[in-house]
């Protein structure tokens, strides 16, 4: 079946090492989307204008773009155009962290809009300051009701990490194809092996942050 | 008795809406007053310019002397000695009704955790929901929530209380619980400005009663005479509106 090439020399620990990239990349980009994200989601909740104006073309700008299409563009466009040398994990951080903030802006938007205004002036009418009124009753209810969206994008952002290495990242498919290449002629089954097996990696990934977040869901489901 | 709350010349805006014009209004420790008027002649937006929920643009709120909602001012720091309870949606939904009613008193008033949880399950009790501490509002029926919203208010002592229509999402059968717990409330003393369309509670509970149109309060009186003997023809209107005859 071809996975016997999986335990010849160090493959499985260069598969698994080339998970670790795939999984540093998106766990990087996903804090960096978090924390701008919430931010800007916030300023467009203020609903000015120029900011909604300014998000939205910044939203569907990165909504109709194919990731790769930015990959490349980011990569090696500027490196031409702006003669920025950056490295390849750089580049593709940057276009998942400018990917994922748009799309947890949205998120964050609409689970701010979700909130009735009678939930911070209850907590105001109660004594409680601004900042009091966000740590203890707003956000509280926002990242439960952002949760399984937050979750579903950031599983999302894990699986596309595999396009990075177009722009020749090693990562876990690409480890995947030396290991088969380097073994065409011994292990000419390895392709089935090998895929497989980065598939199950994935989803071992992908089932345990699902998991965690059933887990949440059922705790705060009141 | 002692004025606990002033009113004076208070003026809201929304740009060229005048909601509240220059009206005027002192409260007497203890007393009930109750606020009625047409849908939209601004009662829900007098409750929360005394709450300083809303900036207003001339005049002044003041509690026990201290001013507290200036024109054009900054709103106060002082809400917590006001308790305020809306029409639906006050509870934090992520939070069990024990929760809910230490929350402030806790955070804001540094009062000692297990003490105002003493004190929270008295109050439970005393509306009848002692069985309901560990519920989540969504597990609650609409007259429980509300009495849950009342009891919360109360845990931080309000000098005054304001409830706006807190009746009105009700279902018919659950609008006695809620009020039941009022009028108990008025019985004991406590200061009280209350917007309503149940005009039967608003004749049992109030020392007071206000008519409030086209910005201005037009009428009030007590509710014997403001009921049975309505001076304007705008207040005979509005009364005869509730009947069906
Ligand atoms: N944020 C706002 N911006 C502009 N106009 C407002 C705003 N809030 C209230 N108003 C207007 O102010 C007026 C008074 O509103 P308010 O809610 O105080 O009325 P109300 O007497 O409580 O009515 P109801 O009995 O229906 O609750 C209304 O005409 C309303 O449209
Ligand atoms: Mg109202």
């Amino acid at each position: 079946m071809g996975f016997e090439v999986l335990f010849k020399g160090s493959n499985m620990l260069r598969l698994l090492s080339g998970m670790l990239v795939a999984l540093r990349i998106s766990l990087i980009s996903v804090l960096i989307s978090i924390v701008f994200g919430v931010a800007l989601g916030s300023l467009m909740s203020l609903k000015k204008p120029a900011i909604t104006v300014a998000s939205k073309i910044y939203l569907e700008f990165i909504r109709i773009m194919p990731q790769m299409v930015l990959l490349f563009l980011v990569y090696f466009g500027t490196t031409k155009a702006l003669g920025i040398n950056m490295s390849a994990e750089t580049a593709s951080i940057i276009v998942f962290s400018l990917w994922g903030t748009a799309e947890m802006s949205d998120l964050v938007r609409g689970a701010l809009g979700g909130i009735p205004a009678i939930q911070y002036e209850s907590s105001y009418s109660l004594g409680m300051t601004t900042f009091q009124t966000y740590v203890y009753v707003i956000i509280p209810q926002i990242i439960r009701r952002m949760l399984p969206l937050s979750i579903n994008l950031i599983t999302r952002m894990i699986k596309t990490t595999s396009l990075v290495m177009m722009i020749g990242i090693v990562e876990v498919l690409k480890v995947g194809q030396q290991i088969i290449e380097a073994n065409r002629k011994s292990s000419p089954n390895a392709a089935f092996g090998v895929y497989a097996t980065v598939f199950l990696l994935y989803f071992v990934v992908c089932y345990v942050i699902s998991m965690f977040s059933k887990h949440l869901e059922k705790k705060w489901k009141n | 008795m002692e004025e606990i709350l002033n009113i004076s010349n208070l003026t809201k805006r929304y740009d060229d809406l005048v909601v509240l014009d220059h009206v005027n209004l002192s409260v007497k420790k203890g007393e009930v007053i109750v606020l009625v008027g047409t849908s939209g002649c601004g009662k829900s937006t007098f409750l929360r310019c005394i709450n300083a929920l809303e900036k207003i643009q001339e005049g002044k709120v003041s509690l026990d002397g201290e001013v507290i909602n200036p024109a054009g001012g900054k709103l106060n720091t002082v809400r917590e000695r006001i308790g305020m309870v809306f029409q639906s949606y006050d509870l934090f939904p992520h939070k069990t009704v024990l929760q809910n009613m230490i929350l402030a008193p806790v955070k804001v008033k540094k009062i000692n955790k297990k003490e105002a949880e003493k004190e929270a399950l008295a109050l439970l009790d005393r509306v009848g929901l002692l069985s309901k501490k560990d519920s989540y509002p969504h597990q609650l029926s609409g007259g429980q929530k509300q009495r849950v919203a009342i009891v919360r208010a109360l845990m931080m002592h309000p000098e005054v209380l304001l409830l706006d229509e807190i009746t009105a999402a009700l279902d018919p059968e659950m609008v006695r619980e809620v009020l039941d717990v009022v009028i108990s409330l008025a019985r004991e003393g406590r200061t009280m400005i209350i917007v309503t369309h149940e005009l039967t509670f608003a004749r049992a509970v109030a020392d007071r009663m206000i008519f409030i149109d086209g910005g201005k309060i037009v009428e009030e009186g007590s509710p014997e005479e403001f009921f049975n003997h309505p001076k304007t023809d705008r207040l005979k209107k509005f009364l005869d509106s509730f009947s069906y005859d």
